[in-house]
């Protein structure tokens, strides 16, 4: 086989086109969203909510609901309750965050261990990119095109959300529902991405890309086109090497995705760890 | 150029303000009228108020009882006619956010744009001149962290002059600024007023204010004085916020 060949083949299997399509689809949106969650520091906040969705998905299936409307449900209320816990007592926001994704999550094992159904516990924890159904693919794409349009859509709002709230409420803005929008936004990207890798990792789709696009720039415009390339470019690389090594499709994309932030980390001009030592060692050899 | 302000004279107008967080009063029956054109100085101690003033000037904190007016209309009108402005205190912003200082300043237009907020020529020019203004011109480009502490504090007041705002609350426009940005900062303010504008200033630098204020607020959870600054910032009048004996030129 040529190099061409190896390149051809996983296209040629249907399974294999879904699995681009949901995965690519996904990690774009959710590389766009990152931009904004690294900078507000959501990025536990995500966390957070793609564990608590693992109850609603659950129940979606029992009740023969689409597993998003189950996810945002528990998603929003995941929110709420920590909200609840934070304000209402003095327990800090980290430790609320805490104890509610994880009593939720819980609930979510529990469910599946009690109700009698063919979801297999491994495809909602880890994603099930190799066995996307009709719908699946249709919740993808609609979903994921919903929420790139209004991200994009109140872009500006956003960055002046996510840099300055008392000016965004001083000029007018509404802070609060900019902050639901966001909430919302985040809580459809993980149903987004729960086909793709599961909940576990879903939240690495919503930090990486942002995360390493703001080591390559000092420009937000550019991190929104450095994020979803990064995004997608793991995902292709993921899904070929898933495909010839026979690894976890969704392990491998988020292990791309890692992969690519550490060279960044390390090797990025300026800001990059090497390039801090190199300036040390100059400094001590002047 | 400038938007009609629905009442000029007082601009700002504070009856019996009270906010208290949990059983703590952070400011306990503030009267207080401001007039229009003027620069206002608002001195006191590290936790007499100042933050939670300016919290109620923009409408940031529920009060426990009292009202704000700002040109002659409730916090909230004035907040979405655009008419007023914040400067946020320094520590309260991310140097490391990716923006410029051309788009830091192109914020402040956000009230005059469209609901996607696309920038037209004439957010450009606003921009544009503002950033002549305070003289940032040639670090339009630079990210905003990659300023010094004076060159920081201008930025963000090209943003509130870019927004032709009529009210412009500043925290502390003055810590860690150098004597020349200072200098500019202050030429700056008081040309604003001279327009019509109307500066609310929080400040430690007492010594400065002379230079700066036509009136000194002294706040120490009520207004304590409320007077031209060589009044307020008498020894005995300081005494009463700071606790006697009033140190001479403190925060200097």
């Amino acid at each position: 086989m040529s190099w061409w060949d190896y390149l051809i083949e996983p296209w040629q299997h249907e399974f294999m086109l879904r699995a681009i399509l949901v995965t690519t689809v996904a990690a774009v949106v959710a590389a766009v969203l990152s931009c904004w969650l690294v900078l507000i520091g959501w990025s536990l906040m995500g966390d957070a909510v793609s564990h608590a969705v693992l109850p609603g998905v659950v129940l979606a299936y029992l009740l023969d609901l689409p597993f998003a409307i189950g996810a945002l449900i528990f998603g929003f209320a995941a929110v709420a309750l920590i909200g609840a816990v934070s304000r209402g007592s003095k327990v800090k926001e980290d430790a609320a965050i805490g104890v509610v994704f994880t009593t939720l999550f819980a609930l979510g094992l529990v469910l599946i261990s009690v109700i009698p159904s063919q979801t297999d516990l491994n495809h909602i924890l880890f994603g099930n990119v190799l066995g996307v159904l009709d719908v699946d693919l249709l919740q993808v794409v609609v979903l994921g095109a919903l929420t790139l349009g209004v991200t994009l859509y109140k872009r500006r709002d956003l960055t002046l959300y996510a840099f300055d709230r008392a000016h965004a409420h001083v000029i007018g803005l509404n802070v609060r529902w900019l902050d639901t929008l966001l909430l919302g936004l985040l809580a459809v990207t993980v149903v987004v991405g729960l086909q793709a890798v599961g909940v576990v990792l879903v939240v690495a789709m919503l930090i990486i890309p942002g995360a390493t696009a703001f080591l390559l720039t000092e420009r937000f415009s550019r991190m929104l086109v450095i994020a979803p390339v990064v995004g997608g470019l793991c995902s292709l690389a993921g899904l070929y090497i898933s495909f010839y090594a026979d690894t976890s499709p969704g392990g491998t994309v988020v292990l791309a995705q890692g992969t690519l932030f550490t060279l960044v980390y390390l090797f990025v001009p300026e800001k990059g760890v090497l390039a801090k030592l190199m300036a040390r060692s100059r400094s001590v050899a002047a | 150029m400038n938007r009609p302000v629905p009442s000029t004279d007082p601009a700002i107008s504070l009856t019996g303000v009270t906010v208290a967080y949990g059983e703590v009063l952070a400011l306990d029956g503030v009267d207080l009228t401001l007039g229009a054109g003027l620069v206002h100085g608002l001195v006191g101690m590290n936790g007499s108020g100042k933050s939670t003033l300016f919290k109620a000037l923009m409408g940031r904190v529920r009060l426990t009882g009292g009202e704000v007016r700002l040109a002659g209309v409730t916090s909230d009108a004035a907040r979405a006619a655009g008419l007023v402005s914040y400067m946020p205190q320094a520590e309260n912003v991310d140097w490391d956010f990716p923006v410029s200082v051309r788009e830091v300043v192109m914020m402040g237009r956000f009230g005059h744009q469209d609901r996607m907020r696309r920038i037209r020529a004439a957010d450009r020019a606003a921009v544009a001149d503002a950033l002549a203004e305070v003289e940032l011109t040639h670090l339009a480009d630079r990210q905003i962290g990659r300023l010094s502490g004076g060159q920081k504090k201008r930025a963000f007041l090209a943003r509130a002059m870019a927004q032709e705002a009529q009210i412009l609350l500043l925290d502390e426009p003055f810590a860690g600024v150098d004597r020349p940005s200072e200098d500019t900062i202050i030429r700056l303010l008081r040309s604003l007023a001279a327009q019509g504008r109307t500066l609310v200033v929080s400040t430690h630098d007492l010594a400065g204010l002379p230079n700066l204020a036509d009136d000194v607020v002294l706040l120490q959870q009520r207004v304590i004085a409320h007077g031209t600054p060589e009044d307020v910032l008498r020894p005995e009048t300081l005494g009463l916020a700071f606790g006697a004996p009033a140190v001479s030129g403190a925060g200097r």
